[in-house]
Order: structure tokens, then C-alpha cells, then sequence
């Protein structure tokens, strides 16, 4: 009964969002704020932390069965019969969407909890946590569904649920256009997304996972397919993903969803709903694997997105949109994985960034609750000896995202390098090498200019400043102990051999059920050898911590001076490269000159029309009118004389 | 003297112009009621006139029909006046023009 996993969350959803709408908690409660806040919190949480044992429940059971028959198939009802076409409501759980439950119920589980300590001071306390149970709830359906439009419609579920949680604070403006512009772009991503599945419904007759990979595996029927249309479903299916996962050109929404509360950051815009467009692309591995065209495209727009956003994210002084560039540029690293074929170590990528990066989030929330609100790392520094576990928890999340050995994110980064470099696209793993550094730059630089060095915190703020209650920091431990030691999940072949830990990557291992198609094809020039591409990652990273504690631990005059020094770079960075600004001209205010034009054209011309005709009858009538005497007896003489008219005229002709 | 069919059409055009004539000129309801009956009246004479000058009974059933349904409009009509008196106390179309545009 997998259906269990996402029904607890619909369930405590449906609770939470009736009883909170009817103000039945309130009269409940009698206006006791606090135990309303409990049992709300209670019912969220506790149906979310239903469905991540259930979803362990089912993941132990695959662990039991043999690899290939690693899958649990529940249909539930025929969705949408319709002659040929029939969609059921089916539920599959296999290697790949149980890695995907796993992370979504029980990151969504911690941050639950976290969110009862920071949302306590909000009035709307039952409607935050109505949204994202309702968020899990979308993004199981996505993970779990069987086929095409369920994933859809999951994926359309989330989209709603970001879209509500970003603009959770509607009555600030800017809140409410940030959630707004998550849901545009967003739709053009899904419009791709959509097409790609017209296309493979039209290819292949149907929607259904096992029915369109069985046959986009097998040879006989492939043969008769053209190969631009398996190019054209993985670019379509790479447009939604785009979309979705914040890629160039599309990433766009990812920093300003930074608008909602942050627990919602970390789940939504970190975690998980983010890393969809890269669980939906490992799913469709079978046309990536077949089409180097598609593969190269992925690749390129991953790396350069990755790039990109970690050049902006040096310059940010916004906590959380650091964190939000930083986010983009990880996702590019999956999507540089994926689009190489290394689907598991794009998956595992996700999963080790799913702890490090919720963890960074979730620390971010902290500091930004004990700096009453203030986001601004210029206000901050010197905060570690008053919030010591907030700093202790985010150095590590830190040292993990800038892959520091032994830190999961060091597996997983590596093995994606390592992917890059095999399989022959050198000046893509060039790029990621330098994106390594420059992720371990800013993120020191974050760490740095938050915790250590001189206060600047004001005055006004700085007798405020305190550690976060247990709810939020019982999250950031759980998640600091997972970042160091969740790599180990996934230790590559050839250092498991040497520790002596095991043979196989077991990650990668897990996986391999679900990825039916895998071009890993290696290039015979190894230059380097394993190891070597370990150190070019260490280095990498060593490099970029080195460069910050430089610029901002013993030389904190430099950055200013540098930043003086090349200011139109600087200045480009610190505005987005005018991304948004160039969008805005290329695209918004061609839009609203349209939109103002065809209301121009709609009030003049359309309106003018149907006004003009009004008053033409309107006219005639006022003067028709005047022959409405009311007089019966002029009536009646008139139809004398017409009658009698009508008869001179007949007899007479 | 024989009588033909002339004679009665005559009479019978005599009759709906003089009703005609009423309806038109008076101003008392009544009377233009009054003048409406003749009217209806010179045309069941006219009907009865060619029924029987064509030997075809049509004519009559048509002149049965009119009356009865002219008996019904006068109890209608007459129940319409007392009405409008109660409400108006005048019967003066001249000044019944509520229908005015």
C-alpha cells in the first residue's frame, strides 16, 4: 500500500487547511495561540514523519528483493479512460523513486520541525504548514507516479505549492511578484515539458513508464523511430527541467523565491522541488543515453549555468541569495552528470546536496532569526560565539558543499568530475574544476564574513542576538551529522577498495535497476588516472578556501580594494551579470507595450464599435419615439388611412 | 323591389364606416366600444351576404364564431372600463395615454 506515502500528507493537509479556513482551531483553543500552534504543527509534521517511515518501510523491502525486481507497482483506478488512451493512477516504487521518497520525507520531516521554531511568531502558522504538506504531497506524486501526466501533474502540484509559499507574505509586494515570477517562468519550462510528452505519447502510444522505456529499449522498434525525434522528447523533457531546476536561461526565479520564509527555501528551493527536473531526467534516461546531440546540449547549458551562477553568487551580500546562486550552480552539477550519463552520480549528487544544502538554508534561518530579520552579510560577522551551534553546523555545511575530503559532498562532486573527465568532455570538466573553486570561494566567504572577524552587527540588533531554540537546531545537527557522513553512501570503486570500507559504489549500485540504458562510453586517453582526478578536486577546493581565508579572514581590506580595482566586473557580478535587467528589456516591457497596446486597441476600437452601434440604435429611437403619442385615437386614424391606403392600392393596380 | 347582394354590402360599408367614424372622432370610451361593435358587426353582415349569395355555409360559421368571440371582448372590454374608472374616474382616451413614448 505505497499509497500511504503520499496520502498521510493530503491527510494532514486537508486537516490542517480545513480546520485552519472554518477557524475551528481557534474556538478549539479559545484563542490560546500556543496549543493551537502545537496541534497544527503536530498533524503536519506528524503525517509527513508517517510517510518517511512508510516510504523506509517499502525502501527496506526493496532492499530484500533481488536488483531487478527491485520494484513495487501499486495502480489504484483508471484515471482517464479514453479509447486508446488510458492513463491509471499508479503508484511505482523503485530504486530510483525511493531514493527520491527517502530525501524528500525525511529532509521534509526535519524542516517541519525546524519550522515549528521559526514560523512561531507568524499569524498564519496552520495556513504555512497547510502548504507544505500539500508540497510533499505534490512531490510524491511526482517521484511515484507511473507515468507521464501523474509526474505531471505532481510536477504542476509543486509548482503551485513554491508559488504560494514564495508569496507567503502577500502583503509585501515584492513577495507576491517574486511568487508570481516563479509560476511564469515555470510555465515555459512545463510548456516544453508538455510537449515532450505529446511527443512520446504519439511515438510510443503510451504514457506509461514501462511501456515507453520497454520499447525505447529495444532496438527492433527503435529502428523505425528517426533519431531527431529521440533528440527533440530529451531536449522538450530538458526544457522543462530547465524550467523547474533554475537552469540558463530559466534560473532566473530561483534567487527571488528567496522571498519566502526560509524553512521553505531549504525544502523547496534546495532540497527538493528543485532537484525534480534532475529525478526526471534520470527517469528518461533511455533517450538521453541515445542521443549525444541532447547530451551535449544538457552538459553545456550545465556547465555554463553553473559557472555563471557561482561568478554572481561571489559578489552577493544577501545571505540567502548566495545560497541561492550556490544552489543553481549544484543543480548545474547534476545536470553536467545527467547530461554526461552518469545518472547515479548526478543522484547521488542530489542526495548529498539535499543534506548540505538544507543544512546551509536552515543555518541561514537561524542566523537570520537571531539577527531579527537582518539578511545583510555586511551587518553580520563575529556571530560565532553567540550562535556557536548555528556556526559550528554551517561550517560544516560549508566545508561539504566546497568538497573538503571525506564530506559527502566531496564524493559526490568528485564523482561527477571524474564522470566528465572519462567520458571525454574535457572542457566541461575545465569548467566544473574552476566552478569547484570558485564554490569553495564564496562559501568560505559567506562562513567568513558571517561568523568570524569583526563584528559589524548594529547596535540596535546586537543585544537581540541569540541562539535559535531546540526545534531549529536539533534539524541543523541531524543534517550536519547526514553532510558528513552521507558520501559515504556513495564511495567510489576504486577508494572504497583501498579503505577497505566495500567493493562496489553502493549508491550507484542501488540505482542501476532503474537506469536501463547507460552509454558510458570511456574514452581510451587517460591522461590522469583516478587519483589524479581526486587531486585535481582537493586542489581545487584548497585553492578556493585558501583564497577566501586570504581575502577575508587576514587580509579583510583586500576584497574592497580588488572589487575597486576591476569595478565594472565587480559591479556586473554584484547585478546578476543584468540578467534580470536584460530579460526585462528583451522580454517583460516588449510584453507590457503589447499588453498596453491591445488594451489601447480593446477599449477604442472593440468597445468603440459596440458603443457606436448602441448609440446609433439609441439614436433612431429617441426619434421614433416622438410618433408614441399614446393617443388611441390617433392610432386608430392611422390605421384607417393605412388600411385604407393598402386598399386604394390594391384595387387600383 | 328585389334585394341583392349590393344592397347589404353597401349597408354593411355604411355601418364600418360610421363605426370607424366613432372609434376615430369620440373621446368616450363607451362609445368608441360601441363604435367598435358596429364595426364588427357590418363585417358579419358582409360575411352572411356572400354565404349566402355563393350558397356556401363557411360565411355563417364565420359570422357564429365572430359574435361569440365579440360577445366575450364586450364582457372583457366593459369589465376593463369600470376598471379604469375606479382607477382614473375619467373615461376620456384623450386623457388615458400612458403609453406615451
Amino acid at each position: 500500500m505505497i499509497v500511504w506515502i503520499i496520502l498521510f500528507p493530503l491527510i494532514g493537509a486537508v486537516i490542517n487547511g480545513l480546520l485552519f479556513a472554518s477557524g475551528f482551531w481557534k474556538k478549539v483553543c479559545r484563542g490560546d495561540e500556543h496549543s493551537e500552534h502545537s496541534i497544527s504543527s503536530l498533524i503536519a509534521s506528524g503525517a509527513v514523519l508517517l510517510s518517511a517511515i512508510l516510504s523506509t518501510f517499502y525502501f527496506v523491502q526493496l532492499l530484500s528483493l533481488d536488483p531487478p525486481q527491485r520494484q513495487i507497482i501499486q495502480e489504484l483506478f483508471v484515471w482517464i479512460p479514453s479509447g486508446d488512451f488510458t492513463v491509471s493512477f499508479e503508484l511505482m516504487f523503485d530504486t530510483l523513486s525511493s531514493v527520491m521518497a527517502l530525501v524528500i520525507t525525511w529532509i521534509g520531516f526535519l524542516i517541519h520541525i525546524y519550522s515549528i521554531g521559526y514560523m512561531h511568531h507568524d499569524k498564519a502558522f496552520a495556513k504555512y504548514f497547510t502548504y507544505l504538506n500539500i508540497f510533499v504531497f505534490f512531490m510524491l506524486i511526482l517521484v511515484l507516479g507511473n507515468n507521464f501526466p501523474l509526474m505531471f501533474v505532481g510536477w504542476e502540484g509543486v509548482g503551485l505549492a513554491s508559488f504560494l509559499l514564495i508569496g507567503f507574505w502577500y502583503e509585501d509586494n515584492e513577495k507576491a511578484y517574486a511568487g508570481r515570477k516563479a509560476f511564469i517562468v515555470n510555465r515555459i519550462g512545463d510548456f516544453g515539458f508538455l510537449l515532450g510528452i505529446f511527443l512520446i505519447f504519439f511515438i510510443f502510444g503510451s504514457v506509461n513508464y514501462q511501456d515507453v522505456f520497454g520499447k525505447a529499449i529495444d532496438p527492433a522498434f527503435m529502428s523505425a523511430v528517426p533519431g531527431v525525434t529521440i533528440t527533440a522528447i530529451g531536449l522538450l523533457l530538458f526544457v522543462g527541467a530547465v524550467g523547474k531546476s533554475a537552469q540558463f536561461p530559466l534560473y532566473v526565479w530561483l534567487p527571488d523565491a528567496m522571498a519566502g520564509p526560509t524553512p521553505v527555501s531549504a525544502l523547496i528551493h534546495a532540497a527538493t522541488m528543485v532537484t525534480a527536473g534532475a529525478y526526471m531526467m534520470a527517469r528518461c534516461n533511455v533517450f538521453y543515453s541515445q542521443s549525444p546531440t541532447t547530451q551535449m546540449v544538457v552538459v553545456s547549458i550545465a556547465a555554463f549555468t553553473a559557472i555563471l551562477a557561482a561568478t554572481i553568487a561571489i559578489t552577493q551580500n544577501d545571505i540567502k541569495k548566495v545560497l541561492a546562486y550556490s544552489t543553481v550552480s549544484q543543480l548545474g552539477y547534476m545536470f553536467m552528470a545527467i547530461g554526461v550519463g552518469a545518472y547515479a552520480a548526478g543522484l547521488f549528487h542530489l542526495v548529498t546536496h539535499a543534506f548540505f544544502k538544507a543544512l546551509l538554508f536552515l543555518g541561514s534561518g537561524s542566523i537570520i532569526h537571531a539577527m531579527s530579520d537582518e539578511q545583510d552579510i555586511r551587518k553580520m560577522g563575529g556571530l560565532r560565539k553567540s550562535i556557536p551551534i548555528t556556526a559550528i553546523t554551517f561550517l560544516i555545511g560549508t566545508l561539504a558543499i566546497a568538497g573538503l575530503p571525506f564530506l559527502s559532498g566531496f564524493f559526490s562532486k568528485d564523482e561527477i568530475l571524474a564522470a566528465l573527465y572519462d567520458r571525454g568532455y574535457t572542457i566541461h570538466w575545465i569548467v566544473a574544476l574552476i566552478t569547484v573553486v570558485l564554490t569553495a570561494l564564496y562559501m568560505l566567504r559567506l562562513y567568513l564574513l558571517t561568523f568570524e572577524g569583526k563584528s559589524r552587527v548594529p547596535e540596535s540588533i546586537k543585544r537581540y542576538v541569540h541562539e535559535s531554540p531546540y526545534s531549529m537546531t536539533i534539524p541543523l545537527i541531524v543534517l550536519a551529522v547526514l553532510s558528513i557522513f552521507g558520501g559515504y553512501i556513495g564511495v567510489p570503486d576504486f577508494m572504497g577498495r583501498i579503505i577497505g570500507l566495500h567493493d562496489t559504489n553502493l549508491f550507484e549500485h542501488y540505482i542501476s535497476p532503474a537506469i536501463l540504458l547507460d552509454n558510458a562510453k570511456e574514452v581510451g586517453h587517460h591522461l590522469f588516472g583516478h587519483w589524479a582526478l581526486v587531486g585535481f578536486s582537493i586542489g581545487g577546493a584548497a585553492l578556493g578556501i585558501i583564497i577566501a581565508f586570504y581575502l577575508y579572514y587576514f587580509k579583510p581590506s583586500a576584497p574592497g580594494e580588488i572589487a575597486n580595482e576591476i569595478e565594472p566586473l565587480y559591479k556586473a557580478s554584484n547585478n546578476k551579470w543584468y540578467v534580470d535587467e536584460l530579460y526585462d528589456y528583451i522580454f517583460v516591457q516588449p510584453f507590457s507595450y503589447l499588453c498596453t497596446m491591445a488594451a489601447r486597441f480593446d477599449q477604442k476600437i472593440i468597445d468603440g464599435a459596440v458603443n457606436g452601434v448602441a448609440s446609433v440604435l439609441k439614436d433612431t429611437a429617441y426619434t421614433l419615439q416622438t410618433a408614441q403619442t399614446g393617443v388611441i385615437r390617433s392610432y386608430a386614424t392611422l390605421m384607417a388611412i393605412g388600411a385604407a391606403a393598402i386598399l386604394i392600392i390594391i384595387v387600383l393596380w | 323591389m328585389n334585394i341583392s347582394i349590393e344592397h347589404y354590402l353597401v349597408l354593411s360599408a355604411i355601418l364600418f364606416v360610421i363605426g370607424a367614424y366613432g372609434v376615430i372622432v369620440r373621446k368616450n370610451l363607451i362609445i368608441v366600444l360601441m363604435s367598435l361593435e358596429l364595426m364588427l358587426n357590418s363585417a358579419n353582415l358582409a360575411f352572411v351576404a356572400f354565404s349566402r349569395a355563393l350558397g356556401d355555409m363557411t360565411g355563417h360559421v364565420f359570422m357564429i364564431m365572430s359574435i361569440t368571440v365579440a360577445a366575450a371582448e364586450v364582457a372583457v372590454g366593459l369589465a376593463l372600463l369600470v376598471s379604469i374608472y375606479s382607477h382614473r374616474e375619467t373615461l376620456d382616451i384623450d386623457v388615458l395615454k400612458l403609453l406615451k413614448g
